[in-house]
């Protein structure tokens, strides 16, 4: 789950990070009541409206601005900033609409620094890099300047060590003693947020130093583990809905597991690893005929009738799906339930489009005999390749 | 022959009264597995099934049964402690079953892994391992297999089904088939059971069948490059997989880059596996590589 940036600050400033002033603002009465009180508690008219929305590169895209004039300023930005469509380059091309701003303090930034925690996957590890090149893609300084990143690695037994810390103050050249001192307090702090609050990234990009020798974050990424959510009932309360793509967020709640994607086809599969092997398969056969694979969806090891009910009805609400590809490994589940279900599901739900199922596993002859004989217009398919096959025909492609 | 798992595993069910623990536990029964002992804290002293006794420890139970290999149900909130609690005792086997641990979690567990060297852990959210005719750790529907000498390795469950339900239309056997989960962090990995493989006699090639995200596959791509005798034949799903989205499993992402279909592709193919090109090529492209 992702966060917005004025919310993760939220959390650092629990747990003792050192952050800018700044109030989150809906309206542009928001950000005129949050500038005057910024200039008022900071003695400086100076602050900056930065959008708030779950993607990265929002400087660039025009989403974070610097008002050097005060509230009169902050509101000519806040009203063209709020309901614009930023794009960023993770955004992709449509943007993200903004519907929230944060106003923070405007700073003397001397120095911009890089400070990430991930999940090391090949260690098994938390891992903090830290680099010189702050406000830049980690990505891009990774590929192009990888000696300019320096990583510690934290042994889970042990917790983070304040030499570690030193050691990559010391990389970002913070080796002045105050500003040692506050550096690795942040990053002791910043290990136990990730830990504590179940991160799978952490990120400050960029870490400033400023009013000569103070370091602060002046950005904020904190992305959750869902895996975690049974221990966070608070992170109901930081979920943005306005964020996420509405049929994702609706397959959530059915507790289906989907992925929009730009294609024709929509899938309905049991299974992680077989569900993404049936877009491939798709995109494999239909690659030449522009049929490719609406979504990713699960329905989960046990697809009961209701499950495939409710997938249909998600894929359905897609326009761009013009035949449906049912493609189920029945294993402890039956073929022959699974096709009662799938017939019942497409009685229900209205089919108009083609629908080719491919059921494998136990009792698939009985399973298939079902399909047969529902009257329904089914397309049966032997193989995960034959029902790809059918699929793309179906769409207009030919064989 | 076969790895780990056989004629003399003796199982504990952790969480052998929980909906999926006691449906599952039935299942394995029923397919031959010894399945000796049930754990579940506050019901030691009943019997699962009227058969298999039940502990309420770990501890307990392997004073009371022998068995050497654990099978875990736990739901996530508990998950990870049940998987230490096997490791404490000493069981050599851990298998978890368990989808949705937090990875905070699997750190520590992975750490403590770490300084048990005989010790293995299978998982988390998998689907188990079976010896086919002789013993079934999991999920699987034992039915689709069929005893024989190809090893099968996956990060997926029922991508694991596809491909030996492939190979047993084939005529094809399996001599054990592994799922080692679709987490971000977890237990055995791919070169662990490539080691099992390539050390069995009986294992006379491989399926191993990786996904988006990590970098596992890259390094099963330098043990078969340097180490492994056997033919290997891969596929890995995700070609399509838009970056940056989960893909149903928590280990199933693209992130800043780093783990694509093509990259582990290329790597396998550099190192002499041969890639299936669709998921319903798998067990022929194993089949023409065995002659």
């Amino acid at each position: 789950m992702k966060i917005h940036e004025y919310q993760a600050k939220q959390i650092f400033a629990r747990y003792g990070i050192p952050i800018p002033r700044g109030y989150p603002a809906q309206s542009v009465e928001d950000v005129d009541v949050a500038a005057k009180k910024l200039e008022q508690e900071t003695a400086s008219p100076v602050v900056v409206v930065k959008a708030q929305i779950h993607a990265g590169g929002r400087g660039k895209g025009g989403g974070v601005k610097v008002a050097k004039t005060g509230a009169l300023e902050a509101r000519e930005i806040a009203r063209k900033m709020l309901g614009m469509q930023l794009v960023t380059h993770q955004t992709g091309p449509e943007g993200q609409k903004v519907r929230r701003l944060y106003v923070e303090q405007g700073l003397d930034i001397r120095r911009e620094l890089y400070l990430g925690a991930v999940i090391d996957r090949d260690r098994r590890r938390v891992a903090f890099m830290a680099s010189t090149e702050g406000g830049v893609e980690i990505e891009k300084v990774a590929a192009e300047s990888p000696e300019k990143i320096a990583t510690v690695h934290v042994d889970p037994a042990v917790g983070l060590a304040a030499y570690q810390a030193r050691q990559l103050a010391f990389g970002l050249g913070l080796g002045k003693k105050e500003t040692l001192g506050q550096f690795v307090k942040l990053m002791m702090a910043l290990y136990e947020v990730f830990t504590r609050e179940d991160c799978s990234l952490c990120e400050i990009n960029p870490l400033v130093v400023a009013n000569q020798t103070d370091v602060f974050a002046l950005d904020a990424k904190l992305n959750l583990d869902d895996s975690a959510e049974f221990r966070h009932p608070e992170w109901r309360e930081l979920e943005d809905k306005d964020e996420a793509d509405p049929i994702e967020l609706e397959a959530k709640g059915a507790g289906l597991n989907y992925v929009s994607l730009d294609g024709n086809v929509g899938c309905l599969v049991n299974g992680a690893g077989l569900a993404m092997a049936t877009m491939d398969i798709i995109k494999h056969f239909g690659a030449g005929h522009g049929v490719a694979p609406a979504n990713f969806l699960d329905v989960g090891g046990g697809a009961s009738q209701e499950q495939v009910t409710k997938a249909f009805k998600m894929i359905l609400k897609s326009p761009k799906v013009r035949t449906i590809f049912v493609n189920i490994f029945g294993g402890i589940m039956k073929c022959d339930v699974i096709a009662n279900g799938v017939v019942a599901a497409a009685r229900e739900v209205g089919l108009d489009v083609p629908l080719v199922v491919r059921l494998e596993g136990t009792n698939v002859e009985l399973g298939r005999k079902i399909l047969r004989e529902s009257g329904l217009a089914i397309q049966a398919a032997s193989t995960m390749a034959d029902g790809a096959q059918k699929v793309v025909a179906a769409v207009g492609g030919g064989r | 022959m076969s790895v780990l798992v056989g004629d003399s595993t003796r199982l504990l069910v952790q969480g052998i009264t929980g909906s999926a623990g006691a449906f599952h536990a039935k299942q394995m029964i029923e397919y031959g597995t010894q399945v000796v002992a049930g754990v579940t804290p506050g019901r030691g002293g009943e019997r699962f099934e009227s058969k298999v006794p039940v502990f309420d420890t770990v501890a307990d139970a392997v004073r009371a049964t022998g068995a050497n290999a654990s099978c875990i149900f736990v739901p996530p909130p508990g998950a990870a402690d049940a998987i230490l609690e096997s490791f404490d005792v000493g069981i050599e086997l851990v298998v978890c079953i368990t989808e949705g641990i937090p990875v905070i979690d699997m750190l520590k567990v992975r750490r403590v892994l770490e300084g048990r060297k005989g010790t293995r852990l299978i998982g988390p959210n998998c689907p188990g391992i079976i010896t086919p005719g002789a013993c079934k750790i999991g999920i699987m529907p034992g039915h689709i297999h069929k005893a024989g000498h190809v090893g099968v390795v996956s990060r997926s469950g029922t991508l694991t089904y596809e491909a030996v339900g492939q190979l047993t239309a084939l005529g094809i056997g399996q001599s054990t088939c592994i799922g080692i989960g679709g987490d971000p962090v977890g237990g055995m990995d791919f070169v662990d059971v490539l080691e099992l493989f390539q050390a069995d006699p009986d294992t006379h090639g491989v399926i191993l069948i990786g996904e988006i995200g990590g970098g596992a596959e890259e390094r099963a791509a330098g043990f078969i490059r340097d180490k492994m005798k056997k033919p290997v034949a891969a596929f890995i799903a995700g070609t399509t997989a838009p970056p940056g989205k989960r893909m149903g499993h928590a280990g199933a992402i693209i992130s800043g880059g780093q783990g694509t279909a093509g990259e582990k592709i290329k790597a396998l193919e550099r190192a002499g596996a041969r890639v299936a090109p669709t998921p319903s090529d798998m067990a022929t492209t194993l089949r023409s590589m065995m002659g």
